[in-house]
């Protein structure tokens, strides 16, 4: 008996290390103005981090630690780690790598992948998921095209051993002369042959580029907000739908009209999936997708009958820039296996107010989407109303789901890291 | 015609003066002790200009770099306190009548959206836009001619 004792203080502290890693939520608290975020009922809100540069997408570890990819470097880095040590959900400590600005970060089988605006990398992880080399990422995708406009590369990986990239259209709808008033669409839209599209790559190959990867889907105009459902194991896009439709065609728009159109719009994505940019817009009032304008459309045509339908259509100029489906415990069963949507804000409603600046929800069963959107975190901007998005104070950028089931949203304005939990 | 567009551009210049004088008099003390407060026909022709400027603004411009001239952080960039637009005319001129598609770095922040060209815009209304854009939303500066726009398009 008394030779078992060791074992059992082993078993137990074994037991400890593996449930100790994630700090436990009962520990942390929201800060009292809820880090100035509204929402619902029985949910709050800490602020984790800071200032900490213009915080693109996140990605959280097992124990807790929080991978930021900065959109530019600070401090001539590209990745930040933020850890909490005391477990009281405030990051006390950060560390900075990557010689690269960018969006896309994703953990998966013991990898960080992290993007630049033209090249994927990954690192080896350790067992406590820390970067092992920070020096030496593999070159895991490289040479995809960055000419300014919708230049990010979001990433996002299945579980067969793929990554799924970004490549947004350096356009807003193929006019020949880009956003030009009254420019035709060019016909077929060349972009298309490497832009305006999910392209898809081995997890694990080097140094590929266009030729070692397939188009997984086109006519997407720019995703930034894409995530793997693993309901019915998917992937699901957040498109940003196009501008100025008064601006270009304005006999054929007014003001208000090109304010509310198109639909922000979420498709479910399969092999060969075709959105129908630049063609055609999804009008979420008419409920169909229209012919664009540079392309003989007025308003009512339709066009491209083949192209997907969207699962969810959102309002305009949101900016949709991140998508996560919640598979976590804390919250109520409503949000389990729903679709997070972090919209930045918009630029593009005037003369109407700026809208956005907001985290919503979408309740999904069986992997489609079971009833309304609605908004689940606001107060990002600061204010009541946003005229024009430099004024707002925060915007929603990334997402990411922490070990205990929080969900941690990011700005890229101050570079605020949030951190939403449930209290039951 | 060019003695009115002379006057129209001291007025501009005064009008200039003013605004520092109110929004940081005691910065700017040798500015505001020169500035004597325009003659009323100045400052009519100069109102008059700055509303078509304005009119121009809000049909081809305000979508995009905001009622305020703020512009869209990291895509669009501001129109406030840069020396595109408060420097070069010729290269400024040439924004509007070309657009610019290229890395545009303003106080550290870099502005990936193109901007079209207006060449569609007459002369006279490319004038009244800019002279508007150099002196609103706290900018000082001279204004542009339609001439000084003529001679650029020419130029192309």
């Amino acid at each position: 008996m008394k030779n078992l004792f060791p074992v059992a203080a082993v078993l137990a502290a074994l037991a400890i290390t593996s449930c100790n890693p994630a700090p436990s939520a009962s520990k942390i608290s929201a800060d009292p103005d809820n880090a100035g975020l509204k929402l619902p009922q029985g949910f709050g809100a800490l602020k984790v981090a800071d200032s900490i540069g213009q915080a693109r997408h996140i990605a959280v570890t097992g124990q807790g630690d929080i991978y930021v990819k900065l959109n530019r470097l600070k401090d001539n880095k590209g990745i930040v780690l933020l850890s909490d040590k005391d477990g009281d959900g405030k990051a006390e400590t950060q560390s900075s790598f990557g010689n690269y600005g960018g969006t896309g970060i994703s953990l998966k089988n013991g990898y960080l992948y992290a993007s630049s605006n033209e090249a994927v990398y990954r690192y080896k992880l350790d067992d406590q998921q820390h970067v092992t080399d920070t020096a030496k990422p593999e070159t895991i995708v490289t040479g995809l095209i960055d000419r300014r406009q919708h230049n990010s590369k979001s990433v996002v990986l299945d579980d067969s051993g793929y990554v799924y990239v970004n490549i947004g259209a350096y356009s807003n709808s193929c006019q020949t002369e880009d956003r030009t008033k009254g420019s035709q669409g060019m016909q077929p839209c060349p972009i298309l042959d490497s832009a305006g599209g999910i392209w898809r790559f081995r997890a694990d190959g080097q140094n590929q580029s266009y030729g070692d990867g397939i188009r997984y889907a086109t006519g997407l105009r720019n995703v930034v907000g894409l995530d793997w459902n693993t309901t019915n194991n998917a992937l699901f896009v957040m498109q940003h739908g196009r501008d100025g439709l008064h601006d270009l065609f304005p006999d054929m728009y007014d003001t208000k009209t090109s304010a509310e159109l198109p639909a922000e719009a979420m498709y479910q994505l399969k092999m060969g999936s075709d959105c129908g940019w630049p063609y055609i817009y999804y009008d979420q009032f008419q409920k169909k997708k229209i012919l664009a304008p540079e392309y003989g459309g007025d308003g009512k045509k339709e066009g491209a009958p083949n192209a997907e339908e969207p699962v969810v259509a959102f309002p305009a100029h949101l900016a949709p820039n991140a998508l996560l489906f919640y598979t976590g415990n804390m919250f109520p069963e409503k949000y389990k296996n729903g679709a997070f949507v972090a919209f930045h804000g918009s630029w593009n409603r005037a003369p109407e107010k700026q809208a956005g600046y907001m985290v919503a929800f979408v309740p999904f069963s069986g992997g489609k989407p079971s009833g309304d959107w609605e908004v689940f975190a606001d107060g990002f901007a600061g204010m009541e109303e946003v005229t024009s998005p430099g004024q707002a104070k925060h915007r929603p950028c990334g997402l990411a789901q922490g070990p205990d089931g929080s969900l941690y949203i990011s700005d890229d304005v101050t570079g605020a890291i949030y951190r939403i939990i449930y209290n039951k | 015609m060019k003695l009115v567009n002379g006057l129209v551009i001291g007025g501009l210049i005064f009008l200039g003066c003013n605004q520092q004088q109110t929004s940081s008099s005691s910065e700017n003390k040798t500015d505001s002790v020169a500035a004597p407060a325009p003659a009323p026909v100045i400052s009519d022709s100069l109102k008059a200009v700055l509303a078509k400027g304005q009119e121009v603004y809000n049909k081809h411009c305000v979508t995009c770099h905001q009622a305020g001239g703020d512009g869209v952080p990291n895509l669009n960039p501001p129109l406030t306190g840069t020396d595109y637009v408060l420097g070069d005319k010729t290269r400024l001129i040439n924004v509007v009548l070309k657009g610019l598609n290229e890395d545009v770095e303003i106080n550290g922040m870099v502005y990936s959206n193109p901007m079209p060209a207006h060449a569609f815009l007459n002369d006279q209304e490319v004038a009244d836009v800019l002279t508007y854009v150099r002196n609103s939303f706290g900018n000082t500066a001279e204004g542009i001619t339609k001439e000084e726009v003529k001679a650029v398009r020419a130029a192309k």
